[in-house]
């Protein structure tokens, strides 16, 4: 369905921070993308969706394929279109806006009133908080309920692949389950996802495969069992490593870095 | 041009006096209003100070000019219509044209821009401003070119109440701009638009298409300009269109700072507040020698001062949480 292939993405013309990164996201499936601080997870989403050219970024070199068709040089309405559809990192509602219309938003490029109102209806069964709160301004929301809502939004897209961008970042653990609960549901109901997070743990737990990146390429990528089992990435992602024990830097562990792979 | 204030009439019991001034500043607000509404809309949306504001305005009076007394366009082909008619025809065909005028500059010298420092686009604008002032000039020979309005000169009077009837017209078209706005703004457009506003990421990443946004706020904003500039072009604020009607814009500025750069609702409130304050100076302290006959004109501006001192952003406007 998506397929990323040997991205490299640099900012300004100098700063290269993917280098070769590839991954893919089969029909159904929930993918994990996981790296630490600064690895280069929202660059990736960027490059998906169209979203670097504000950032000044370009890609070098590399594809990015979606159901067959090379997408990396669409702007970010017709990637929209095609179906591929975001929850950005740090929620970003339209604060002065109400639920409402920030959910409109999320629809905006669908001119068809009759499938719009579904998705709305839909969108609003799925939360029903946000039903309660149609008419309140989305800033005075807490962040629980803004990240129901930016996902809400982006449901309205009727999206065939989701893309959500560290979506348990500052929740607390309850919310964080219960946006785990979300994505679940929302795969389900036949939206392939790609779930970008730091949280490995959870999402490891509903992801189906997951790719470890570090400084711009994949280091590690296997069935999430596989993953949760590897002793580094228990060490590194899990929290699990031995107490008081100096945490060496990810780098140090060779074997990841030396591994080269490419994905067609 | 000038600081021309209606009924002015020295002899005037006080009240009669305040009000008739209060209506006058009022009106004159109503041509700040629009200005500024077209200043903010276009800053809004795509962050660009736009210092062509007024040779947009002097361009719209301009095409007023042309459409409704040299071509008489579109009421020669319309038969026996009245004349208000007919030139209320022209000024919407003036106002259509200043529309697509904005959306073609913005494609042109603004949307090739995108992603540059914002000084250099608002550069940009300020070398745009000469172009239009310089084509509309030669336009109309340097000289001053009636607009053809149908209300002239002609006041209404109720009671000692006494205001001109563009004045009148003029809040009334500030009204149905502002109704226009409010409808626009809940349609999927300006829905559109709101959220470009807000964040431009996020819009896009919502499947909004930006360059589209940009061209209709400019669109939108140009034919804003150009409502600003007729009405300062007729009685009683002018005697036509001419060099110096573009000036309009920069007397509109402190209203734009008053109210908030980024507020629609500051850009009525700021162009009401500064044009009851200019006239209102010029009734009152127009005679105080000291302070300068065109004191009136000095107000607005110490007016804003004052409102950036206490509150930097404007009364409406948002603080600069740019997000990044
Ligand atoms: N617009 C930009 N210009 C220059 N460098 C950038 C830009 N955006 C990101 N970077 C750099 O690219 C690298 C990767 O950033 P990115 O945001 O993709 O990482 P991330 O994995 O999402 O991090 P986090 O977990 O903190 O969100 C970082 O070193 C960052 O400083
Ligand atoms: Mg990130």
């Amino acid at each position: 369905m998506l397929q990323v292939a040997n991205l490299e993405v640099v900012y300004r013309d100098v700063i290269l921070v993917l280098r070769g990164l590839s991954l893919e996201v089969r029909e159904g499936q929930i993918v994990a993308l996981l790296g630490a601080n600064g690895a280069g997870k929202t660059t990736v989403l960027r490059a998906i969706t169209g979203l670097l050219d504000i950032h000044e970024g370009d890609i070098a070199k590399g594809t990015v394929t979606y159901n067959g068709t090379e997408i990396h040089r669409k702007d970010a309405s017709q990637i929209v279109k095609a179906g591929i559809a975001q929850v950005m990192e740090g929620r970003r509602v339209f604060a002065e806006m109400t639920v409402e219309d920030n959910l409109r938003t999320g629809a905006i490029s669908n001119k068809d009133s009759a499938k719009v109102k579904d998705a709305y209806n839909r969108v609003l069964e799925m939360f029903p908080l946000l039903a309660s709160r149609r008419k309140d301004t989305a800033g005075y929301l807490s962040g629980g309920e803004q990240q129901m809502l930016a996902i809400g939004r982006a449901m309205m897209a009727n999206p065939s692949l989701l893309i959500f961008d560290e979506p348990s970042l500052g929740l607390a653990p309850m919310l964080v389950a219960q946006i785990r609960d979300t994505i679940v549901d929302i795969n389900k109901a036949g939206t392939s996802v790609l779930l970008i997070e730091q949280n490995a743990k959870m999402a490891l737990s509903i992801a189906e495969y997951g790719y470890i990146m570090e400084t711009g390429k994949v280091v590690m990528d296997g069935d999430s069992k596989k993953l949760l089992a590897d002793e580094d990435v228990k060490e590194f992602y899990l929290g699990l490593h031995s107490e008081g024990g100096e945490r060496k830097s990810f780098r140090d562990v060779k074997h990841y870095k030396r591994r080269k792979r490419w994905l067609s | 041009m000038g600081f021309v204030v209606v009924a002015q009439v020295v002899t005037q019991a006080p009240v009669e006096r305040f009000l008739n001034a209060l209506g006058s500043g009022v009106a004159l607000g109503a041509i700040y209003a629009m200005l500024a509404l077209g200043f903010v809309i276009i800053f809004k949306a795509t962050q660009v100070v736009n210092f062509a504001h007024g040779g947009l305005a002097a361009l719209g009076a301009y095409l007023v000019s042309y459409f409704a007394t040299v071509s008489n366009i579109p009421g020669r082909w319309m038969g026996d219509i009245s004349v208000t008619l007919q030139w209320t025809l022209s000024a919407l065909l003036a106002l259509a044209v200043m529309a697509f005028i904005g959306v073609v500059i913005e494609r042109i010298t603004i949307r090739p821009m995108i992603g540059e420092p914002l000084f250099a686009v608002a550069m940009i604008t300020l070398g745009l401003d000469l172009v239009i002032r310089t084509t509309t000039n030669d336009l109309m020979n340097n000289t001053n070119q009636g607009l053809g309005d149908p209300w002239g000169v002609l006041v209404v009077e109720i009671g000692f109440f006494r205001i001109a009837q563009t004045q009148i017209v003029a809040i009334v078209v500030l009204l149905l701009v502002g109704l226009l706005l409010a409808r626009f703004f809940k349609t999927r457009t300006g829905l559109a638009l709101r959220a470009t506003a807000f964040d431009q990421e996020v819009a896009m990443a919502q499947g909004i298409s930006v360059g589209k946004v940009f061209a209709i706020a400019w669109g939108i904003g140009a034919a804003l300009a150009a409502l600003g500039g007729i009405f300062s072009s007729v009685a009683p604020r002018g005697a036509g269109v001419d060099p110096f009607t573009a000036l309009i814009a920069f007397r509109a500025f402190p209203a734009i700072i008053i109210g908030g750069l980024d507020s629609i609702k500051g850009a009525v409130v700021g162009g009401l507040i500064v044009g009851v304050a200019e006239v209102l100076a010029g009734t009152y302290l127009g005679g105080v020698a000291w302070l300068g006959i065109g004191f009136g004109g000095v107000v607005p501006w110490l007016l804003m001062m004052v409102v950036l001192l206490v509150r930097p952003y404007g009364l409406f406007g948002t603080p600069e949480i740019r997000r990044v």
